[in-house]
């Protein structure tokens, strides 16, 4: 080795202020995450087995004992709830990657360069719904194939996608926080996926919410798995939008408002142990 | 950076919970010079350098890189520090050019120059031929590279690399040795960790050592070693015989007493000239009718600098030879940081 071109040259770099300075960050970090997502071999299985699988076998295994009023086909009433079900536990996955590159040191390494502070995290979350778009387009092609089909129209198609989307960021940014927070990549993982079980199998993911007992009623009816199920579901199958699509804009700006800040803080705080 | 030192460290403290790290920690690299800072497991080593390079803010004393403060100037100390921490640092699901390239890109390196870069680097580590595999296919040793590597992608003017022959045979060690040499001589500030006093004394104009937070000695490989007198010839004792009349028959020999450990049957004596002062030894052995089991001239370790500076051994069973048992599996590392 010879370090003649170490010091050499004298790098061109781009001025380190303004947004597309952030969001050159930000594209670069998305870019790794997305690398990631096609040669990492448990990244891949849950952005396409799963997705699949949830699909196939709730319609088959439910579909013949449950029969929600004003819906011909169990799975035109079953898909809004998975892709919240199916997005949710796809975000496990970012808690576990961000607490393994706390423990392997790629947060040092990111932390010591002159970049944006959000960068890391948001370039995550940014990969993530690239991610929740595949996995959408891929369970509505098989739910149409087993029956599903939207009844309102292109424009509610479309809007339930994006608010799917925006459900997803959300539990991206939550995940995020949980993985700074826990630090250890298994615990990570779980610390995000026990929550979302309990609070879809308490909400209309599955079942109507008038069909559970009284008391559980009213935690489905609070539920933000409910609420944001609820505001899918009214854009894939027709009837009144506008309140459930507003409760479940506030929930997910809610929950951004809290784990965005307290994830890059956490972030600029944190080091490998 | 003109006559600004590159780095200086006032009084830093840092404490974990109730285990001090750095207790009031003093220490400066002139612009263009090498600092190693030697120490064991738990010195504080990796805590310091997280400090310097704006991971974390000390509890008290101030820090200074080319003259901007490490806490309140942090965005403009990281366009001038490379880092290459205590973990090869690479994300192992993308290739080695991948990896350089982000990071030139995250450096703020545009995509023309990143890609150039990241190719130059390759060359330079010997990575060439594993450019287009995933890092998590390289040995421990390329992975250390490539590590070195992306904390060379900006081309920083002051770089803090925490042990960074860590993991690599004796070929990457004298490899990196060399390149940091040159990255020295062409005016890069370094301040390296390590536990071995053979790669301070071969890279460091100035050698630190530090043990439980402070700083305990500081100068020259030559002033260091003057003081922990030199070589060291030890004389191992035969199977059930006492060593304490080895030690008595080499009185006045050495450069200090000779220091005898009856448990495992070894006198350590320290000497100024080894090969020179061989024939009295073998003559006072003889004179005295003694046999040893062994006897050999040996360069001091960080357990002599320990001994001699501390008294005491060092904490963790340092190893002589740098290449010699890897111990930075997760547990340790975590024990080190404590």
């Amino acid at each position: 080795m010879t370090a003649a071109a170490a010091t050499a040259v004298a790098p061109v770099t781009a001025r380190a202020d303004g947004l597309g300075w952030v969001l050159a960050n930000i594209a670069t970090v998305t870019g790794r995450n997305l690398h990631r997502l096609v040669r990492v071999p448990t990244l891949a299985a849950f952005a396409t087995a799963q997705p699949v699988m949830f699909v196939l076998l709730f319609t088959y295994a439910f579909g013949g004992a449950i029969h929600p009023p004003g819906v011909e086909h169990y799975v035109d009433y079953l898909l809004p709830g998975l892709y919240v079900l199916t997005i949710a536990f796809g975000a496990s996955q970012t808690g576990v990657a961000v607490a393994e590159d706390l423990t392997t040191g790629m947060i040092d390494r990111f932390r010591a360069l002159p970049m944006a502070r959000s960068a890391v995290l948001a370039g995550r979350a940014a990969a993530d719904t690239v991610r929740n778009l595949f996995v959408l387009a891929l369970m509505t092609a098989v739910g149409t194939a087993v029956g599903f089909r939207f009844h309102a129209g292109p424009a509610a198609a479309a809007g339930a996608i994006g608010l799917a989307l925006l459900v997803g960021l959300a539990f991206s940014w939550i995940n995020a926080l949980i993985g700074l927070l826990v630090r250890d990549p298994e615990a990570a993982g779980l610390a995000g996926l026990l929550p979302v079980i309990a609070l879809v199998f308490t909400s209309s993911t599955f079942v109507p919410v008038a069909t559970m007992p009284g008391w559980l009623q009213a935690l489905a009816n609070v539920n933000p798995v409910t609420v944001t199920v609820d505001a899918l579901r009214a854009l894939c199958l027709g009837g009144p939008t506008a309140a459930p699509v507003w409760q479940a804009l506030a929930w997910i700006g809610g929950l951004l408002a809290v784990t965005v800040p307290a994830a890059v803080l956490r972030y600029q705080r944190t080091t490998a142990s | 950076m003109g006559e600004q030192p590159a780095i200086r460290a006032e009084g830093l403290h840092k404490r974990f919970g109730a285990v001090p790290a750095l207790a009031g920690a003093d220490l400066q690299v002139p612009a263009g010079g090498v600092v190693a800072v030697l120490g064991p497991n738990g010195a504080g080593k990796t805590t310091l350098v997280r400090i310097l390079s704006t991971l974390l803010p000390p509890d008290a004393g101030r820090a200074w890189v080319a003259g901007l403060d490490v806490v309140r100037q942090a965005a403009a100390v990281r366009q001038l520090i490379g880092l290459s921490g205590q973990y090869a640092a690479v994300d192992g699901y993308l290739t080695g050019r991948e990896n350089l390239r982000m990071i030139g890109r995250l450096s703020g390196l545009r995509r023309a120059a990143a890609r150039r870069r990241a190719d130059e680097l390759l060359e330079l580590f010997d990575l060439t031929g594993a450019a287009r595999r995933t890092a998590r296919t390289y040995s421990g040793g390329m992975r250390r590279r490539l590590d070195v590597a992306a904390s060379l992608v900006a081309a920083p003017p002051v770089l803090f690399l925490d042990e960074p022959t860590t993991g690599l045979d004796p070929r990457g060690r004298f490899g990196l040795w060399t390149l940091l040499g040159e990255l020295a001589a062409e005016g890069t500030s370094l301040l390296l960790t390590t536990q071995y006093l053979e790669e301070a004394d071969r890279l460091a104009d100035t050698i630190v050592v530090i043990d439980a937070g402070r700083v305990i000695a500081a100068g020259t490989a030559e002033a260091l070693k003057t003081r922990i007198g030199g070589d060291r010839l030890e004389l191992q004792a035969r199977p059930g015989d006492d060593p304490r009349p080895l030690a008595a028959a080499l009185a006045g020999l050495g450069s200090g007493p000779a220091a005898v450990h009856a448990e495992t049957g070894r006198v350590i004596l320290p000497v100024t000239d080894g090969p020179g002062i061989l024939p009295a030894v073998a003559t006072r052995l003889a004179a005295n009718n003694l046999r040893v089991a062994d006897l050999a001239l040996r360069r001091p370790t960080l357990d002599d600098v320990f001994l001699t500076l501390t008294g005491q051994a060092a904490a963790s069973p340092a190893q002589a030879d740098p290449a010699g048992e890897q111990r930075h599996d997760r547990d340790a590392a975590a024990a080190r940081t404590a």
